[in-house]
């Protein structure tokens, strides 16, 4: 794609994500509201799992800082919620720096067992109180509403412009982050650690930094929702939250922001769209996963090559000349 | 004064002693062999003075300074690149991609450069994108930079790995039998590589089982055998050495 060609697709794609609100009902929206949050989740998870090839299932953990760092710092000190954004970075990724350095150098299926067991031991410290500041069970209530510019974010519309403005920004950055040096390296450390570590690569380090930028991405989706709830409670970070965001990377295509998108559309969206079959709708469900993990396995959407700005076979012309 | 000196070198596995009190230097811009039979211990050097492996004993110096118990990324930086036995190329990645990861350690962009984009970024990744080319010009893989590694022919996967180390600007370049799957006019080519290579001021310490190839480029050979060097020096010497015949070809009692 030229540059020019780019632009006008990127501008078609925001005005295609700003219409929904214009032609939907608050129901909809709301719906859409989610799946934006989802996205977003997807996409800070997607950097462990997909770039990098960890397996994380306990993202829900950085998710549930990031929301109490808001409720709490929100309830207490009254700090407009936005402003807590990078606070809750900061936390999350201080967490999982804390909690991911000591287990690192763990492959595949173990380093997945320990990150379930770190989300649950978060959501059941929540559930226990902890330091006396979650609230217990019944979480925290009374999050004020979000101001931007003086103006209260209240009803599902006007949540819809922040969470997809917000998700809009990160498919920008996690994009540029995935053509870069950054990137290519996680994808060396998935390909073959052994050999990326002897190209030079410090593995233990781009590993730490991925679940680092993840988790500070989730907190920062915590605190959004947080905003947009105005109460949390511990079993909203549950072990099935971690299972939702690790399941719409691996369906639409892990790696792949494009995907990762789809995925969240297809596993937020669409049990609302068939609500009608009840309870009938997760065993189609579950059948879909199963013929997708047969059938495609790299996803519904894999991540595509990436591209550079490389002469067009530079040494053919010169073979040609000689 | 030496590039590489190995001193006295020991690791174990178990009861097995791998590698046993093994010393040898490498000249800068000299290419050494080091060869033996299956078994004798030549990869676990490699690992060592790599540190994929941490030595029980001894000592490696590399450009006047110890790099035992150094991380294997660190060693990179500091000038040693390697080739692998068994190919470990990024098999899904493309050629160019390959390439990049060998250039990774002399570049500086972290999180936020990436996602910002400065100038200074967007111009090293420009430069290293030149160099990748340059590197993969050199082996002759100038072509096809953007097909995926695993769609390349066994022989010019190896020399896709040559690039790939070359890209990191090493002073010493170390060869996991570079020659292993080539045909006879690939190891032609492969030697006059590894002569292009050294022309450009880089030391070059192989293992190789092609004993042709061996006698042909290898300035000085250490020989190996159950872990302990049993022979070291030009190959004319080696070729008449009878302790290296005997390892090769076993003594005229085993008849």
């Amino acid at each position: 794609m030229t540059t020019g060609k780019r632009i006008a697709f990127c501008i078609a794609a925001l005005l295609v994500m700003a219409a929904p609100p214009l032609f939907l009902n608050a129901y909809w929206v709301d719906v859409l509201n989610s799946v934006g949050l989802y996205a977003i989740l997807g996409l800070s998870l997607n950097l462990i799992v997909g770039s990098a090839g960890l397996f994380n299932l306990g993202h829900a953990a950085f998710y549930a800082i990031g929301a109490y760092t808001a409720a709490i710092l929100n309830t207490t000190f009254h700090i407009p919620i936005l402003w807590l954004l990078p606070l809750c970075a900061v936390t999350a990724g201080l967490f999982a720096l804390v909690v991911a350095r000591p287990i690192i150098h763990l492959r595949g299926d173990y380093l997945c067992i320990v990150t379930i067991g770190v989300g649950e031991i978060v959501r059941i410290a929540l559930i226990n109180n902890v330091f006396g500041l979650t609230g217990g069970a019944n979480g925290i209530f009374g999050i004020s509403r979000p101001t931007l510019f003086g103006h209260a974010i209240r009803k599902p519309d006007e949540f819809y412009w922040l969470i997809w403005s917000f998700a809009a920004i990160t498919i920008f950055l996690f994009h540029r982050l995935e053509n870069s040096r950054f990137g290519r390296a996680l994808n060396y450390i998935r390909d073959d650690e052994v050999a990326a570590e002897g190209c030079g690569v410090n593995t233990a380090h781009y590993k730490l930094a991925a679940f680092i930028v993840g988790a500070a991405w989730a907190g920062m989706a915590g605190d959004i929702y947080a905003a947009k709830m105005t109460i949390i409670a511990p079993e909203s970070f549950s072990f099935w939250e971690s299972v939702l965001m690790f399941t719409l990377i691996i369906l639409g295509g892990s790696g792949s922001i494009p995907g990762v998108l789809l995925g969240a559309f297809l596993i937020i969206g669409l049990p609302e769209v068939f609500r009608e079959f009840a309870n009938a709708r997760m065993l189609i469900f579950g059948a879909a996963m199963v013929v997708m993990m047969i059938f495609r396995t790299q996803g519904i959407l894999p991540a595509r090559p990436r591209r550079y700005a490389t002469p067009p076979d530079p040494s053919c012309k010169a073979e040609a000349e000689a | 004064m030496n590039l590489l000196g190995v001193k006295r070198l020991t690791k174990s596995f178990g009861g097995l002693t791998a590698v046993n009190n093994v010393s040898f230097d490498v000249e800068p811009e000299s290419i050494v062999g080091l060869i033996g039979p299956n078994g004798a211990g030549k990869t676990t050097v490699f690992n060592l003075i790599t540190n994929i492996y941490r030595p029980d004993q001894g000592e490696i110096v590399f450009n006047g300074s110890s790099i035992v118990g150094k991380a294997t990324h660190k060693i990179v930086a500091a000038g040693i690149a390697r080739t692998f036995q068994t190919i470990r190329l990024f098999q899904n990645l493309s050629v160019l991609e390959n390439v990049l990861a060998g250039r990774h350690c002399r570049l500086h962009s972290g999180v936020t450069g990436s996602m910002l984009r400065f100038p200074w970024q967007k111009r090293e990744e420009a430069a290293a994108l030149q160099h990748s080319i340059e590197a993969l010009e050199m082996v002759g893989l100038g072509h096809c930079l953007d097909a995926p590694a695993k769609s390349l022919s066994y022989g010019n996967q190896r020399l896709l790995e040559v690039a790939r180390a070359l890209a990191t600007e090493p002073k010493l370049l170390i060869l996991d039998e570079p020659a292993g799957g080539m045909n006879e006019q690939e190891t032609l080519d492969l030697i006059e590589l590894i002569r292009k290579v050294r022309r450009r001021g880089i030391a070059i310490l192989l293992i190789e089982h092609d004993m042709n190839l061996v006698m042909r480029v290898c300035e000085a050979i250490v020989v190996l055998e159950y872990g302990s060097k049993i022979a070291e020096g030009p190959p004319e010497a080696i070729k008449k050495d009878p302790r290296v015949i005997e390892a090769y070809l076993g003594s005229e009692e085993d008849y």
